[in-house]
């Protein structure tokens, strides 16, 4: 529904504001999930199968169940009553064969980590001491770790519901225009991809913690979650089986989940089931290990790429066959990511008239895969941006023209890209991004002292990623059940009071893990309201007593959560003009909105602010005839469609000729996001994006052996990036609205994720052109790039 | 059980503790000063980093028990009268953290730095112990820039 818009004060929407939510932060009294205490809670361990893939034969707790500090001991058979947790987002328009974790598996593991057995008991330390006296007759299975082996016949099966390990078999596309325009084109590139599996790593690792309460028959469930809400309705609907009023879902704060935490988890579940069994308060909290093996990773595609182009670099099609391991079980919404989040960005910023892809979702004896910041559009732009420079590697063209000459123009917007199921780019001025990016680094230059270093045998490369990505998740209508496949709705909900003391509380269907949403909303309600920011109060994270709301992932937050709120404010500044011109004894029309409440045009002193417009609406005793008391409003804002932020990423990297290593020398972002609300924390997102990119492209890879055991298990092994292995970022931006929201905000949390990883790969295998090395994949360690550069000069 | 007796921001502790009880359970567990966190088990995160007689130590890999006699400090106790450390009043200028959990640590570990005036170089060397997953390190490195030379 539209909101009539009451006129706005510029000022703090743009600002850089300090954080609201960073006193408790920076001086240690904010609350994580391990910090919670409950009185009479009892700690909870879990026992995780050493086995990738293996049958459980027997569990004998009766040891452990004797052992000091121990309340008892559970093993899956104890939870059989509950059904498997549901998998809410299945690739659309196909079938998809389900296989999902158990609150502890009964009967056989297919991944190792996966919980076979819990115990409850007086201290963590008990609980832990007592996980080694569990005996378990495990029977070991074969095992398949690699995507490509996993589909060939003969294979280990791992689900008897998938034949051939096939998740789902899902296209988007058009496969015959497409191999009819490969087959005329001047040229066709073709390379394997790998976009290596990664392991998100939030510093905050996952926990969850319950009550219960038999006379009420209710559960309170304390989770690491970028979504409680929705947390509810999965545990209530499809796992208990209870109304929805019967769990009420708590997040505390969290210390970042870059998507790990929007999934429901088995031990989510089992918290609130022991918390029954045991009757009383259980918490676990996960340690590293156990995050990295049981916590859901990301990436891991597979990728047969072709592209078509004419001599002077029009790319006329592009096909790509995808494969992509999804581990041992599914975790809540993994087939919807390598599919509707992947397949439909693959024109990325580009005119391409024929496109085609295929995308086999495979289960394999790994840790559940599921979207990881920027989920599925960093593994589509790796695709898109390595095409381009392949395209132009066989041309011998300049990779920046290759990009020109396909640019969609400027004036091309709203544009339908044709494998968007009906959604458009929004607005877009790619070549502006370009062309400052290109300012900043330097690019004729460089090119000039590239041929010199190159004279003298050193190996300096430049490499760009002109991407563009798909925000603000999403209108219902496209996203759901009707359109692709995510099984509920996907608006947003925002509630606005302003109570009878002019103080606003706003509650947000969004979830803080870090974004600085707290911040990001009082500016819009401070500026709407004209208010002052102390004066605004954000909630959010508690299923009682807040709106439903679909929580924070996909960079949704500012181009759905925000909207939401700013319409809210429109209705709040509708009803507020209404109860002024009561006060005032003017007329609604005579009235103007000062910036901080309404006056009568022509005569500022007969003026009602905010605070006394608030006052008289709570207090009720003179209003409107028939107007109800109070300022408070609730919206569900649907978006009517997504956003498109797009950007120009620039890596210069040096290559020592010695040992492989690549020294990242700058890194240059033009970003375009739309309206900027908090320019500070804007650029933090980046920032950080951008290192988690670059890390992929560098220097992260989670490693299973061929047992499937997980080699990167923890903080030792896998390589999360310090400070000193960055320059400083270069950061900059263009300001394209879009014309979706009133805000004109698209959305800044994943762009540098997205971005970054193919402008270093594209920057390394420019500096190795004169070693006629066209690709190279991640992470581009110094032994893989050394080994590389062997091979080309024998 | 090992009796120990130890200073923790100002105040005197005495108590007894398991021997392989970690200074930062000890801290969290028994204290309740939460503020420190936990965020890897393995020494590389330094989310627990804390002052250990006015050194910066990963509170994961000292026993309470090698803490009997030493003065602590943690997050909770780096304020002082109400006034923000200089280093605290940076990073929330120059907004050098996002969620919040590597926080603590990181700016225990930065005061640890602070007192000369430092090149980037210097600083991203002085956090080799420290890792932060949201920020990118840039704004960190500014915060604790400015509070040196402040």
């Amino acid at each position: 529904m539209a909101t009539q818009v009451e006129e706005r004060t510029e000022g703090l929407i743009g600002a850089r504001m300090k954080r609201v939510e960073d006193p408790g932060m920076i001086t240690g009294t904010a609350k994580y999930i391990d910090d919670l205490k409950l009185a009479g809670m009892a700690h909870v361990a879990i026992l995780r199968s050493p086995y990738a893939h293996a049958r459980i034969k027997s569990i004998d707790t009766a040891k452990a169940a004797a052992a000091p500090g121990v309340v008892a001991v559970y093993t899956g058979k104890d939870f059989e009553h509950l059904p498997p947790l549901p998998c809410a987002w299945q690739a659309a328009g196909v079938e998809n064969f389900v296989a999902t974790p158990r609150a502890l598996e009964i009967d056989r593991v297919t991944f190792t980590g996966a919980g076979v057995a819990a115990v409850v008991a007086e201290t963590k330390v008990a609980a832990e001491d007592a996980l080694a006296l569990i005996e378990v007759g495990w029977e070991p299975l074969e095992v398949v770790v690699d995507v490509e082996e996993a589909i060939k016949e003969g294979a280990p099966q791992l689900h008897e519901v998938a034949d051939g390990n096939i998740v789902m078999d899902w296209h988007c596309g058009d496969a015959d225009a497409t191999e009819k325009a490969l087959s005329e084109a001047d040229v066709v590139v073709e390379q394997r991809l790998v976009n290596q599996r990664l392991v998100p790593t939030p510093m905050d690792v996952r926990g969850a913690a319950a009550t219960y309460d038999p006379g009420t028959g209710e559960y309170t469930v304390w989770m690491t979650s970028q979504c409680p809400h929705i947390m509810r309705l999965l545990m209530t609907a499809f796992v208990f089986g209870i109304p929805e009023t019967k769990i009420r879902c708590v997040t505390p704060r969290i210390g970042g989940g870059f998507g790990t935490k929007i999934y429901l988890y088995p031990e989510y579940v089992l918290m609130a089931a022991l918390a029954e069994k045991v009757g009383r308060p259980v918490k676990w909290v996960e340690s590293r290990r156990e995050n990295y093996v049981a916590t859901t990773h990301g990436r891991d595609h597979v990728t047969y790429l072709r592209v078509g182009a004419n001599r002077d670099g029009t790319i006329t099609a592009l096909d790509a066959k995808t494969y992509a391991n999804l581990g041992g079980v599914l975790s809540t919404i993994a087939p919807g990511i390598p599919t509707t989040l992947y397949g439909r960005m693959l024109s990325g910023s580009y005119r391409i008239p024929n496109i085609h892809c295929q995308v086999q979702g495979v289960y394999t004896n790994t840790g559940m895969v599921d979207a990881y910041r920027g989920a599925g559009r960093p593994e589509a732009t790796y695709v898109v941006e390595r095409a381009i420079d392949l395209v132009a590697s066989e041309l011998e063209l300049d990779p920046v023209e290759v990009r020109r000459k396909n640019f969609i123009p400027p004036d091309a917007f709203p544009y339908d890209p044709g494998i968007l199921n009906g959604l458009k780019y929004d607005t877009g001025d790619y070549d502006k991004a370009l062309k400052r990016a290109l300012e900043i680094v330097g690019y004729d230059d460089f090119r000039l002292e590239q041929q010199t270093a190159r004279a003298e045998g050193r190996y300096i490369g430049i490499g760009f990623s002109t991407y563009v990505e798909i925000c603000g998740a999403a209108p219902s209508a496209w996203i759901g059940a009707t359109g692709e496949g995510w099984g509920a709705a996907m608006w947003e909900s925002a509630n606005v009071r302003v109570h009878l003391t002019g103080k606003v509380v706003v509650t947000t269907g969004s979830m803080n893990q870090g974004q600085g949403h707290e911040t990001t909303v009082t500016q819009v309600v401070a500026e709407e309201l004209g208010v002052a920011p102390e004066d605004v109060t954000v909630q959010f994270g508690d299923t009682q007593g807040q709106p439903f709301g679909y929580g924070t992932y996909a960079s949704r937050s500012a181009a759905v959560g925000a909207v939401a709120v700013y319409h809210a404010l429109q209705r709040i500044k509708h009803k507020a003009r209404r109860v002024a011109a009561h006060m005032l004894e003017a007329s609604e029309d005579d009235l103007e909105w000062t910036g901080s409440g309404f006056a009568v045009k022509g005569a500022p002193d007969r003026a009602k602010t905010i605070q006394e417009i608030a006052g008289a609406a709570a207090l009720g005793y003179d209003l409107p005839e028939g107007e109800e008391p109070y300022l408070d409003d609730t919206y569900y804002y649907d978006p009517p469609s997504c956003t498109f932020p797009f950007g120009t990423h620039v890596a210069v990297v040096e290559i020592d000729a010695e040992t492989g290593e690549v020294k990242l020398e700058r890194y240059v972002a033009v970003d375009d996001v739309g309206k900027v609300i908090n320019p500070m924390i804007v650029d933090g997102q980046v920032q950080g994006g951008i290192t988690q990119g670059i890390a992929q492209a560098l220097w992260e890879g989670a490693a299973y052996n061929e047992d499937g055991q997980l080699l990167t298990s923890s903080m030792m092994e896998y390589a999360v990036p310090k400070a000193e292995f960055l320059p400083k970022l270069e950061v900059d931006r263009t300001e394209t609205p879009t014309d979706l929201n009133p805000l004109g905000v698209k959305g800044a949390g994943e762009t540098g994720t997205i971005a970054s990883t193919p402008a270093v790969v594209n920057a390394v295998v420019d500096a190795l052109a004169p070693l006629r090395i066209t690709h190279l994949d991640m992470p581009l360690t110094p032994e893989r790039v050394w080994r590389a550069m062997q091979a080309a000069k024998d | 059980m090992i009796p120990i007796a130890l200073t923790v921001n100002g105040v005197r502790r005495e108590t007894e503790v398991e021997p392989r009880t970690l200074l930062v359970d000890y801290l969290r567990d028994t204290l309740g000063l939460t503020g420190t966190k936990i965020g890897c088990d393995t020494s590389v995160c330094g989310s627990c980093t804390i002052h250990l007689d006015g050194l910066a130590v990963k509170s994961c890999t000292v026993l309470a028990v090698q803490a009997d006699g030493c003065e602590v400090t943690t997050i909770e106790g780096l304020a002082q009268d109400g006034e923000l450390h200089p280093l605290q009043e940076a990073f929330w200028e120059r907004h050098a953290l996002q969620c919040g959990f590597c926080t603590p640590g990181m700016i225990m570990a930065g005061v640890d730095l602070l007192g000369e005036e430092l090149t980037d170089e210097e600083i991203r060397h002085g956090l080799e112990g420290n890792v932060c997953r949201c920020t990118g390190y840039q704004h960190i490195v500014e915060a604790i820039h400015e509070a040196a030379v402040s």
